[in-house]
């Protein structure tokens, strides 16, 4: 009788044991490598804030999927008036923030109003600009009122630092964010780990995963055995370096190459002499040699660029031919400026490696033509201050990954120095246009007076190296905007 | 011995006074402005004034230090301008990673480096001497962050022993929290082990030419005996001061091998603090750690007395 019952238990053990065996894991460890200073998106610029946060913690009116087109978010739709001026938009009912209060078309007003206020930290401030009015018409519709029509303005309601927060909350979500999506903060470890927890009253479909930890692995040669041991299963961009080969021999895991927002440019100083000669800059154009670039600075994995737009995006014009690698021409274009015998400039560099490798190379493609340039290594926080906001720099390399911002070029102060009243027409035009064509047709004017002009000197878009456990399914594969939107990931058999 | 120690107090307030203007100022010379950099590139000039004023920056110097070393005086170690939580809180959490991580590998680097020093000593010149010697140069030259990965390669993703990295925390469980420290503290222990091994070498070999040592020998002692009883304890000053230093330094100096594990340590938050010129984390911070310096070195001061009695009547 014992016996049996002995018998019977280790029956029932193993049985339990197989099954929880076989059942599909419902947890992540993804590494990032940049820890978010804080968790509010409304608060700072830092892009890990949106990695962890978008559509995962916090959620918009309107929301960007995985190729960059606009999804409903905390809105199920939405209606223009005529004039192009007022959008309607339904919100969904029975959403609830994680703090259990209830999410009404007042939290909708509080956002935005207090996203666009005079004393507003918003890192985006500039896509609240045209709003002149947000009214909440009743518990389950907003009206929003624009000074004009504006192209742009549902992609930009589902931008990271458009997200919804409520009243109660808002000044404590840098350290407890509390919003309305699938995932809610479990603890952050500061220096080690987020980790996130199913939100069992979400309103939406349910998140496969139970947990998801975002974990901080700063140094890139960590990365590769934290991903072979097996502790981190994804990166959703990884700093893979030289050892990219490896894991994409490893049938264990899955290497997805997509594509950013990051522009990879040469900035200019376009003000200061000698780089406000249109030959000068004409002649760094054709001097440089993008594929060298790419292959240097990264793993040869990035598109070329001609002009400030991704190669991915609605409108793209290929203009990578309009100044071809040529250094006889580079050469005849100093002539042209009076610089036959070249010059000498400085380059500052941030510290990203395809700052820091790529200046190499462009310091080298240029001595070719007599332009000696000194590399100065810089910080972000002397970059910021320097060349950013001092304009204290002759050039610079950089990525700029805010989606769509062709129009950084037409702003005033902007560090470039850069003033084209041409240029700036053509953006204020595209700014009130809603017609998909003629706004499609503008973005193709803007990108050619770029690559005309050099501005800047374009070089590639920055490429987002997937890597996870090739039984995962569902990460994303580009980065219309920076985020690691962990709703569609599941583990599969 | 009371003078002694007054005159103690005062120098080590003294330092932690100049300590603060000199980390004070040189973070003030630093460029680079904290909240342009948290509000980013898309930010407006009057946005970063508004966070600005919020932070109070925009204060004059004088009443800015003024401010923070009062602080410093009733303990308050401020807020930090990132992630708007207390100083004090973001050390506590990161003194419970360095601190035991320290000790243990200071530990490891005492129990390999003092037989070593010994037996190497006691074999002066012959060839377990060369060999022992030639296995600390190793120890020195080879660089730690590499020696690191070699130990998560065989140890982690070979083996399958311990994590790669990452710090669990204390909660998980000490065992738990204890096996993802056992790498990076053998990483971090081996160079200080070759060093610390042949400081206690040469100490003890000066310590064994003298002239009490024959004397021992020859009223009849033991080898064994005259080296660990009469030669070792003489030769401990030298090996304790390097001790002291080796400590201090194993607090907040160990960034590269917090990076390769991905421990949230001291040194982490430092660098990260740096970098994001959250100025009054730098500031508090580096304040504690001049504190930590003294009081190690007080410490090693008494432990001095400790291991010879001619020291403690001269105070």
């Amino acid at each position: 009788m014992k016996l049996w019952k002995t018998i019977l238990a280790a029956a029932v053990l193993s049985l339990a044991a197989a099954t929880s065996a076989f059942a599909a894991r419902t947890d992540l460890t993804l590494g990032i490598v940049l820890e978010p200073p804080h968790l509010d998106p409304t608060a700072g610029a830092a892009a890990a804030i949106g990695e962890v946060t978008y559509a995962n913690v916090f959620e918009g009116l309107t929301r960007i999927d995985d190729n960059g087109q606009v999804q409903p978010g905390l809105a199920e739709s939405w209606t223009v008036s005529d004039d192009g001026k007022v959008y309607t938009f339904k919100l969904h009912s029975g959403v609830k923030f994680h703090d259990g209060s209830a999410f009404s078309a007042d939290d909708v007003k509080f956002s935005l109003d207090r996203a666009r206020a005079k004393d507003s930290l918003n890192p985006q401030k500039q896509l609240f600009a045209h709003i002149t009015d947000v009214t909440a018409a009743d518990p389950a519709t907003v009206k929003v009122a624009l000074d004009g029509p504006q192209g742009s303005f549902l992609y930009d309601m589902g931008q990271v630092a458009a997200v919804i927060v409520a009243k109660g909350s808002a000044d404590g979500n840098k350290d407890k964010p509390i919003g309305t999506g699938p995932f809610k903060l479990d603890h952050w470890a500061k220096g080690s780990e987020i980790k996130l927890v199913k939100n069992p009253d979400y309103w939406g479909t349910p998140a496969a995963l139970d947990k998801a930890t975002f974990r901080i692995v700063p140094d890139a040669a960590a990365a590769v055995p934290a991903l072979l041991s097996g502790d981190i299963q994804a990166f959703a961009n990884m700093p893979a370096q030289d050892a990219l080969g490896q894991l994409q021999s490893d049938p264990r895991f899955s290497v997805v190459i997509g594509s950013t927002e990051g522009e990879t440019i040469l900035s200019i100083n376009n003000k200061k002499p000698p780089f406000d000669k249109l030959a000068v800059r004409q002649a760094l154009a054709s001097a440089i040699d993008r594929s060298a670039i790419i292959d240097a600075a990264s793993n040869g994995l990035g598109k070329p660029i001609g002009s400030h737009f991704s190669p991915g995006d609605a409108g793209y014009v290929d203009l990578t031919g309009v100044y071809p690698h040529d250094i006889a021409k580079a050469k005849e274009y100093l002539k042209e400026a009076g610089l036959e015998n070249g010059f000498s400039a400085t380059i500052k560099l941030p510290p990203v490696p395809y700052a820091r490798d790529g200046g190499q190379v462009i310091q080298s493609q240029l001595r070719e033509i007599g332009v000696n340039l000194q590399i100065i290594p810089v910080e972000w926080a002397e970059w910021l201050s320097q060349v950013f906001t001092n304009k204290d720099y002759d050039l610079t390399i950089v990525s700029h990954v805010e989606p769509n911002d062709i129009d950084i070029y037409s702003r005033p102060g902007y560090y470039f120095q850069y003033d084209n009243p041409k240029f700036n027409d053509v953006i204020k035009e595209l700014g009130t246009t809603v017609d998909k064509d003629k706004r499609l047709e503008l973005l193709g004017e803007a990108q050619k007076i770029l690559a005309h002009d050099v501005p800047a000197v374009y070089l590639f878009e920055l490429p987002k190296i997937g890597v996870w456990d090739a039984k995962l399914q569902g990460m994303w594969t580009n980065w219309p905007i920076e985020a690691d939107d962990l709703t569609k990931v599941k583990w599969t058999d | 011995m009371t003078a002694y120690l007054l005159k103690r107090l005062i120098i080590a307030a003294l330092t932690l006074v100049l300590a603060s203007m000199v980390v004070f100022a040189v973070m003030e010379i630093l460029p680079g402005d904290p909240a342009r950099l948290m509000l980013g590139m898309n930010a407006s000039a009057e946005q970063v004034e508004v966070l600005r004023d919020q932070m109070g920056l925009n204060a004059p110097l004088v009443l800015r230090y003024l401010r923070w070393a009062g602080g410093l005086l009733s303990l308050d170690f401020g807020r930090s301008y990132t992630y708007s939580v207390p100083v004090i809180d973001l050390v506590r959490e990161r003194v419970v990673v360095s601190l035991p991580l320290a000790l243990i590998a200071l530990a490891l680097s005492t129990i390999i480096a003092i037989p070593v020093g010994v037996f190497s000593a006691s074999r002066q010149g012959r060839a377990g001497d060369t060999l022992t010697m030639g296995a600390a140069q190793l120890g020195v030259a080879v660089p730690n962050f590499w020696f690191a990965l070699m130990l998560i390669y065989l140890f982690a993703v070979w083996l399958h022993l311990v994590p790669a990295g990452g710090f669990p925390g204390w909660g998980a469980g000490i065992w738990i929290a204890l096996k993802s420290l056992i790498l990076p503290a053998i990483a971090l222990a081996l160079p200080q082990a070759a060093i610390l091994g042949r400081v206690a070498r040469s100490a003890l070999i000066e310590v064994l030419n003298e002239d009490y040592i024959r004397t021992a020998r020859a009223k009849g002692l033991p080898y064994r005996a005259v080296l660990w009883r009469h030669a070792l304890r003489n030769a401990m000053i030298p090996v304790l001061t390097i001790l002291g230093l080796q400590f201090a330094f194993l607090l907040a100096g160990t960034i590269i091998i917090e990076n390769v594990f991905y421990l949230p340590g001291l040194g982490r938050l430092i660098f990260q603090a740096i970098t994001q010129r959250d100025l009054i984390v730098v500031e508090s911070i580096v304040m504690l750690l001049v504190a930590a310096v003294i009081l190690i070195n007080l410490v090693v001061d008494f432990s001095y007395a400790i291991v010879d009695p001619r020291l403690r009547g001269r105070q």
